[in-house]
């Protein structure tokens, strides 16, 4: 078994291009996608994509690798970029010699102060228990922001000027762009930090735990200092992707530390995948694509949201990266063309059956919501109808019913054409 | 010189004694055996000794020094290893990484999130070392939940004397097993605790009447004999008590 003896590389660019192929790749595609993608609207979202993939990630090194299911993260988010803003502020006022790009730096390091602080405490227990501290003092910091009007400015928030500090080589990070670039750069620093982290004795240890804590301890290791350290780390992070977010929003309120933050990285984390590394990236692309896309779209994204989560918990608990993986033997075995067309059958049910969903939540949504105000008459898809009238809600039930009955009929196919091509 | 040392061990679960004042010397290098009926407290001995479950009264001491209350990870740390008569392993993790994980601290790199695991040349050769004793070579990087029934109890040995402890304790370390699996483990337990302390509990007196250099008797929470095979084998009480039925059963 060559485990530990690497077969030796054939030339040393094709050796170098293997090894550090994904990361070239990643960092190009970083600096290339504003080229692409030009509108004001597009970078902005891009942006809060770099921000999340940090904050996500943080997030991962407690669920997907040590087990450990957190309600709090956005604490240290929160705090980080609170700390951030005021530091920006100080630093503005005293002229201090400090360049906006090592900002996110103080954010990281509040982050790692208060996970040592909240660490120490929480993480004594695993399980229930540890979800169970994480929420209260998700819950206690979050209303704290309300009260300590000083540090967290009450409802709405400080505000910070990030043009006002030292200028680095000419560059004042006024336009989106040119902050767009300092997330991407730390955001890549921060993947290949998280990923190596992954590649040393503490992050293998730290899988040993989730997977087997009795065991760990019986190889020598203390769970609780495992949990700790990977918890410090973990708020480490999350700390600079608040820096981040400061800088990008020049604002920090309420919101950004409060529970619901800490809903969406765990959402995020989830519906991308905590079990692969690459999964929480792909999940805050995602989520992020979702929320700035569907809050333009409709009043009830909310609801998208939750059905999105709801889905992926019952249907692909892997996540989007568990889906992937789960199809890469497949197609390493070549025989990922045969299940496509299984696919393709089944998108026609699953487009009925989302059709009818949409049109059923977004003429409620109108009921409910708004009809009220501004009368029945409403528009989806092109199509105008009153939202108070049988036939729109008929076709919707027909949509989604017949997409159930149909996807359901199609689904032992499907199973058997891909256990058939897994074979 | 003395490797493990019990001074009258007492453990209740509620009002219900378990161990009821069981003392032990254990020399280095010695192979000692426990062996007793279902319900004895042999593997509650084990967690006991282990630091699984606190004493209610009693001593412990490893080479000389208390190890009384210390956490499991305190005592693995002083040189003292166990498996579980219920195979317990890291079960999604790879085999070879089940084995890594089980030698990392001894070979010092601790809570280390500064080195590149790949690079840590000796705990992977050691890791693959074991591995190549254990026979899973094959396996290395098959998640170890999928391993069959006895290819999980060799990594539950594996991970056990991965860290190269100095005193190892098997809890059933064939139970399951063919005769061939069997024989194959006893010469596989033999060579990997080679000049090194060994306590096992076991029911195949086969193996025990082969391996060990002493044997003790646990019955009901206390040990009713401790001697040389040959002697236990000829112990009128222990005959009474446990050993004919065994021998029966054996035949
Ligand atoms: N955690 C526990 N709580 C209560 N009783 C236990 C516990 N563990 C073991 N026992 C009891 O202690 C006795 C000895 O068990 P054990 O040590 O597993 O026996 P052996 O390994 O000799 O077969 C049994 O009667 C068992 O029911
Ligand atoms: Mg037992």
């Amino acid at each position: 078994m060559a485990i530990t003896t690497m077969t030796k590389p054939a030339s040393l660019p094709l050796d170098l291009a293997k090894r550090y192929g994904i990361w070239i790749l990643a960092a190009a595609v970083m600096i290339v996608l504003p080229k692409i993608f030009t509108s004001g609207a597009a970078l902005t979202t891009m942006c809060l994509m770099g921000i999340m993939i940090v904050f996500s990630l943080s997030y991962n090194m407690l669920l997907g690798q040590t087990g450990m299911l957190s309600f709090g993260h956005a604490v240290y988010y929160g705090l980080g970029g609170f700390l951030a803003v005021h530091a920006m502020n100080t630093i503005a006022a005293d002229r201090l010699p400090i360049p906006l790009p090592l900002l996110p730096l103080a954010g990281g390091a509040m982050g790692l102060l208060f996970g040592i602080i909240f660490g120490a405490v929480s993480t004594r227990r695993a399980g229930t228990v540890f979800a169970m501290i994480s929420l209260g003092l998700g819950e206690l910091i979050a209303s704290l922001s309300l009260i300590l009007r000083g540090f967290f400015g009450g409802e709405e928030g400080i505000t910070a000027n990030r043009t006002k500090m030292l200028t680095l080589f000419g560059v004042r990070f006024g336009p989106q762009i040119e902050v767009y670039y300092l997330i991407a750069a730390w955001c890549f620093v921060c993947i290949i930090a998280m990923f190596a982290f992954t590649r040393t004795p503490l992050g293998r240890m730290c899988n040993a735990v989730r997977e087997n804590p009795e065991r760990a301890e019986f190889v020598g290791y203390s769970t609780q200092m495992v949990r700790f350290i990977a918890f410090c780390i973990a708020g480490f992070f999350a700390g600079i992707a608040g820096g981040l977010a400061a800088i990008n929003f020049e604002l920090m309120n309420a919101v950004n530390i409060s529970g619901a933050q800490s809903g969406v990285v765990l959402l995020m984390a989830y519906i991308g995948g905590v079990g692969h590394f690459f999964g929480p990236i792909m999940g805050a692309v995602l989520v992020t694509l979702l929320q700035v896309m569907l809050s333009d779209i409709t009043g009830a994204w909310m609801l998208y949201f939750g059905l999105i989560f709801i889905m992926m918990v019952m249907f692909a608990p892997g996540g989007m990266a568990g889906l992937i993986m789960l199809h890469l033997p497949l197609w390493q075995r070549g025989t990922l063309l045969r299940v496509l067309p299984h696919y393709a059958v089944m998108a026609v049910p699953c487009a009925m059956g989302l059709a009818g969903l949409v049109l059923l939540i977004e003429a409620a949504h109108h009921q409910l919501v708004k009809a009220a105000s501004d009368g029945p008459a409403m528009k989806l898809a092109g199509f105008a109808f009153a939202s108070n009238a049988a036939p729109p809600w008929i076709v919707a039930a027909a949509l989604l019913g017949a997409g159930l009955w149909l996807g359901r009929r199609w689904a032992p196919r499907l199973t058997a054409a891909f256990a058939e091509a897994a074979r | 010189m003395t490797a493990l040392a019990l001074d009258d061990l007492h453990k209740s679960f509620g009002a219900t004694p378990i161990i009821r004042g069981v003392s032990l010397e254990v020399a280095k290098g010695e192979r000692h055996a426990i062996i007793g009926p279902n319900g004895a407290g042999k593997s509650t001995l084990f967690h006991l000794i282990s630091g699984r479950f606190p004493l209610s009264s009693g001593r412990i001491s490893l080479n000389g020094e208390d190890i009384t209350g210390l956490k499991p990870y305190e005592i693995n740390r002083r040189g003292l290893s166990r498996s579980f008569q219920v195979t317990n392993i890291f079960p999604r993790l790879a085999v070879f990484e089940n084995l890594r994980c089980a030698v990392l601290w001894q070979m010092g790199y601790r809570y280390s999130f500064w080195h590149n695991i790949r690079k840590a040349t000796d705990a992977n050769d050691r890791a693959e070392a074991v591995l190549q004793q254990i026979g899973l070579a094959e396996r290395a990087m098959m998640p170890a939940g999928l391993l069959t029934y006895a290819e999980q109890r060799a990594l539950e040995i594996g991970i056990t004397i991965a860290g190269g402890a100095e005193v190892v304790m098997l809890d059933e370390p064939t139970a399951g097993m063919s005769r061939s699996e069997t024989a194959h483990f006893v010469a596989l337990i033999r060579k990997v605790t080679e000049g090194r302390t060994l306590i096992m509990v076991e029911h195949d007196m086969g193996v025990v009447f082969d391996l060990a250099d002493r044997i003790s008797v646990l019955v009901y929470g206390q040990i009713i004999a401790c001697d040389t095979p040959v002697k236990i084998r000829s112990n009128k009480a222990v005959q009474e008590a446990y050993l004919g039925q065994a021998l029966e059963t054996e035949h």
